[in-house]
């Protein structure tokens, strides 16, 4: 007779003694984590994706860095010196770099690799197309000379995120910059080294500690200081779906969740096992884009109703939920930061419908509905579409939205066809604020027609401001500029703001050291 | 014997020519640029084109197709977009876990589903029946998804006996390889079992009614030897036939499956392929699940032979 208790406990009793010949528990400085992607590229030139920039951290380093106050900070680089005529920069490197195949860091690395990043990032080309030479001096010392001044040299070289200038060996940086390096070519002189033999695509990626890392004697702060390396192992493990993952790390099988979604924080706020850590204190930034080419988005009077129409609160609230993890934040370039600032939109995002209407009435808008794009597989982009649908409806627009997955928007988004063959007026995404944090480096902000970001703004008036900012090296007078470009967004409208939002860490109480910075790095973290 | 197989396979070729055409037209049909995927969020206009003409997916798209089909008439799938490996190698890389997963979910549901469905039978009307009948409905009407996150939470979380997700090579550690089996291959095996001992209660009460079962019983045959020897064999032609058919259930399922406890496998490998618009990947996997169906059905009719000696080929 079959016996379902006596089966049950034979199950039970068979995966107990499986259990006696698991395997043994990871090692007390191995870091188990579950990123927010897989890694399926190595080269962070190559491509924006902010898991690749992320791997790019622990592998190869930089020659300057920001710190927690955002200031630029020496990185590689043991000195500079910039000539009285801000055209010459010269550049020492610090002394026992070594790449992990412990060859020597040389200055014509450096020279090589800034090439390489400046033909792909659009900082970089903005930095190149001003460059007049770059020469090495010696082994450990390059000078950078410039056409005309630019204020730019040093955030350019030490921005934090995509496209972040990592220094590769020169063979390696020879690489066609639309050509990814090669898996066997991932040698950096970074705190960490990539493990390619333990790099299984869906399933895992390794990285072990550079023992020969000499890290700056200052204390970490931001992404800048010493890169203290605490752990032998980090190993990146790919769990898609949220709830295992949640699942893993209160069973202690993983140390630590990159980016848990919102609705499951409080599930993990709950375990005694677990702290939820904000380390990144800028954050992101959600933002409504709009395509100008196509009607009623092409007419800047109809752009400008939608200022009206929106509030922040609403679609924090519907994506994020606990205000706990969200700020209302009327600053283009980000609260917190040295350009934040308020001009311009003190009365514009506070839902004034009336307002909204005037001003299509105004503008002549015909009822020509908005082609909204929703995104239906990210959870934190899904609610936003419905809620930038609704309040434009309360403000005068027909709104037509068209739900895809985020791939397909991705890929619609570079369409410039009109809307009636498979074009768009709007679409909603989030900026990670490091990527953001002035007008040079926010891609949206770019009005140069063709070559501007999908929605292709076009105004000569926003873009002699951006170049004006990138020529000036005073900062109170950089802040003047970035002031007139907000000001000038409420006229020529190219994309709205809408709150900035924390994603925090879930980590295990037994992990420390997690620093505070705009992108994920491992560096001083340690585990008990 | 040896005439129907070979006929048989050669039918493989017009279907595999059918699914490679309707596969590769459905994705360049379909919206989606696996440019922009690769290209990153902050990708200008112009990065994007240069990743497309990379891929090649500005030529034609019969063109493209030549390419493709060319390439894998000699046995070439290309290299995906993303990995940068060829598929074949992430093949390689990750059929272990879904094959593991697989063969666990169907020696598990065939050694339950068809005991429990004989018995069914045999105690028509009883307890056991109904409780059996009951399962096999909730069987069919609870998602995978649900069953999966039910057994974590008792066995992972609550009881802490099984680990939540993972996967470790057979040849690495088999304690472990089996400790990680467990969950998957029962959530798994839950709608299979359901499948199959509903069908093998069906088969097996129709012949239960034939006159040689009452033969049987009149020579005094005792209860296990009528059930296993007699109704059993002779109910074994429409179980089998299910057990080919739930190799499909068994493949769609793997994919949830594989996502829910983290395993590295074909399923999940699909499902990213799919997400980013991989197109050399997507390709291929459907079209060795298309074999892999065709092959494991004509191994079940080969199987008849066994079972009822009156079916010849």
């Amino acid at each position: 007779m079959f016996d379902l208790r006596k089966s049950l406990a034979t199950v039970v009793a068979a995966a107990s003694v499986a259990g006696m010949f698991g395997a043994a528990p990871a090692s007390a400085q191995t870091l188990t984590v579950v990123m927010h992607s897989d890694l399926k590229i190595l080269d962070p030139i190559w491509t924006t994706a902010y898991i690749v920039r992320n791997h790019g951290y622990l592998v190869w380093d930089t020659l300057f860095s920001m710190d927690d106050k955002l200031e630029v900070k020496p990185q590689m680089v043991e000195k500079y010196d910039v000539s009285a005529d801000k055209l010459t920069y010269t550049f020492t490197l610090r002394d026992g770099l070594e790449w992990h195949d412990g060859k020597p860091v040389t200055a014509a690395d450096c020279i090589a690799s800034i090439k390489r990043w400046g033909a792909k990032d659009s900082m970089g080309q903005s930095l190149m197309a001003r460059v007049q030479d770059m020469k090495a001096v010696n082994d450990k010392t390059f000078t950078l000379v410039l056409k005309e001044p630019y204020g730019l040299v040093l955030q350019s070289l030490g921005k934090p995120s995509s496209n972040v200038p990592f220094i590769m060996p020169e063979r390696v940086a020879a690489t066609d910059p639309n050509t990814q390096i090669k898996a066997e070519d991932v040698i950096g002189s970074g705190p960490f080294i990539f493990k390619r033999d333990e790099w299984k695509p869906g399933e895992k990626t390794v990285y072990i500690k550079n023992p020969k890392y000499k890290p700056r004697a200052e204390p970490v702060s931001g992404m800048a200081g010493g890169k203290a390396v605490k752990l032998d192992r980090v190993e990146w493990r790919v769990l898609g779906d949220h709830q295992t993952a949640v699942n893993a790390l209160l069973n202690g099988e993983v140390d630590m969740i990159e980016s848990p979604p919102h609705d499951l924080l409080p599930v993990l706020a709950k375990d005694r096992n677990v702290k939820l850590i904000s380390a990144n204190p800028l954050g992101n930034q959600y933002t409504f884009r709009f395509n100008v080419l196509n009607k009623p988005f092409d007419n800047p009077k109809v752009r400008q109703a939608v200022l009206h129409a929106f509030n922040q609160k609403d679609f924090l609230d519907a994506v994020i939920g606990d205000p706990k993890w969200y700020k209302e934040c009327k600053a283009m370039f980000v609260c917190g930061t040295p350009l934040e600032t308020f001009k311009g939109w003190e009365d514009k995002l506070g839902s004034n419908f009336e307002k909204s209407k005037a001003l299509l009435k105004e503008a002549g808008y015909d009822g020509t509905p908005v082609v909204l794009m929703q995104s239906t597989d990210l959870a934190v982009l899904t609610n936003l579409a419905p809620v930038a649908k609704n309040l434009m409806e309360k403000g005068g627009f027909k709104v037509d939205m068209q739900s895809m997955d985020w791939q397909t928007l991705v890929s619609r988004r570079t369409k410039k066809d009109p809307n009636d063959k498979g074009g768009w007026n709007a679409f909603l995404t989030s900026w990670v604020a490091a990527d953001i944090l002035n007008p040079v480096m926010a891609g949206f902000f770019n009005a140069g027609c063709d070559r501007a970001m999908f929605g292709w703004p076009c105004d000569e008036q926003i873009q002699k401001l951006r170049d004006d900012y990138a020529r000036e090296t005073d900062p109170a007078k950089q802040k003047a500029i970035a002031e007139a470009v907000q000001v000038r967004v409420t006229e020529y409208p190219t994309h709205i703001h809408l709150g900035q939002w924390y994603s925090p860490f879930a980590v295990r109480s037994s992990v420390d050291g997690v620093v505070q910075a705009p992108v994920t790095v491992f560096w001083n973290v340690s585990k008990k | 014997m040896l005439d129907f197989i070979a006929r048989r396979l050669v039918a493989i070729i017009p279907v595999l020519t059918v699914v490679a055409v309707f596969v590769f037209l459905m994705l360049r049909l379909t919206p989606g640029d696996p440019a922009a995927v690769i290209a990153g969020d902050n990708a200008t206009s112009d990065q994007i084109a240069d990743i497309r003409e990379k891929l090649g997916l500005n030529e034609p798209i019969w063109t493209q197709f030549a390419i493709w089909i060319g390439n894998v008439l000699q046995g070439n799938f290309g290299e995906s977009f993303f990995f940068k490996k060829t598929v074949a190698e992430l093949i390689a890389q990750r059929v272990e876990p879904t094959l593991a997963l697989a063969t666990c979910t169907l020696l598990f549901a065939v050694s339950v589903s068809v005991p429990i469905g004989v018995l069914a039978a045999y105690r028509q009307g009883s307890l056991f029946d109904r409780l059996v009948m009951a399962f096999a409905v909730m069987g069919f009407s609870v998602p995978g998804f649900v069953i999966g996150y039910c057994l974590i939470y008792i066995f992972a979380i609550e009881l802490g006996w099984l680990p939540v997700q993972g996967y470790t090579r057979i040849g690495v550690n088999f304690g472990a390889f089996l400790e990680r089996m467990v969950l998957p291959s029962l959530t798994l095996s839950v709608g299979f079992i359901a499948l199959i001992s509903r069908i093998t209660r069906a088969s097996v009460l129709e012949v239960l009614n034939e006159d040689y079962i009452r033969t049987a019983r009149a020579k005094g045959l005792s209860n296990r030897v009528v059930l296993m020897r007699h109704a059993l064999r002779n109910a074994a032609v429409p179980i089998l036939t299910v057990i080919g058919l739930g190799i499909a259930i068994l493949i769609g399922g793997a994919v949830v499956t594989e996502s829910v406890f983290g395993l590295p496998g074909l399923g999940r490998l699909t499902v990213e392929a799919v997400l980013s618009r991989d197109f050399p990947t997507i390709q291929t996997v459907i079209l060795m699940f298309s074999v892999v169906y065709v092959v494991i059905n004509l191994l079940i009719d080969i199987s008849y032979t066994i079972f009822d000696p009156r079916i010849r080929y």
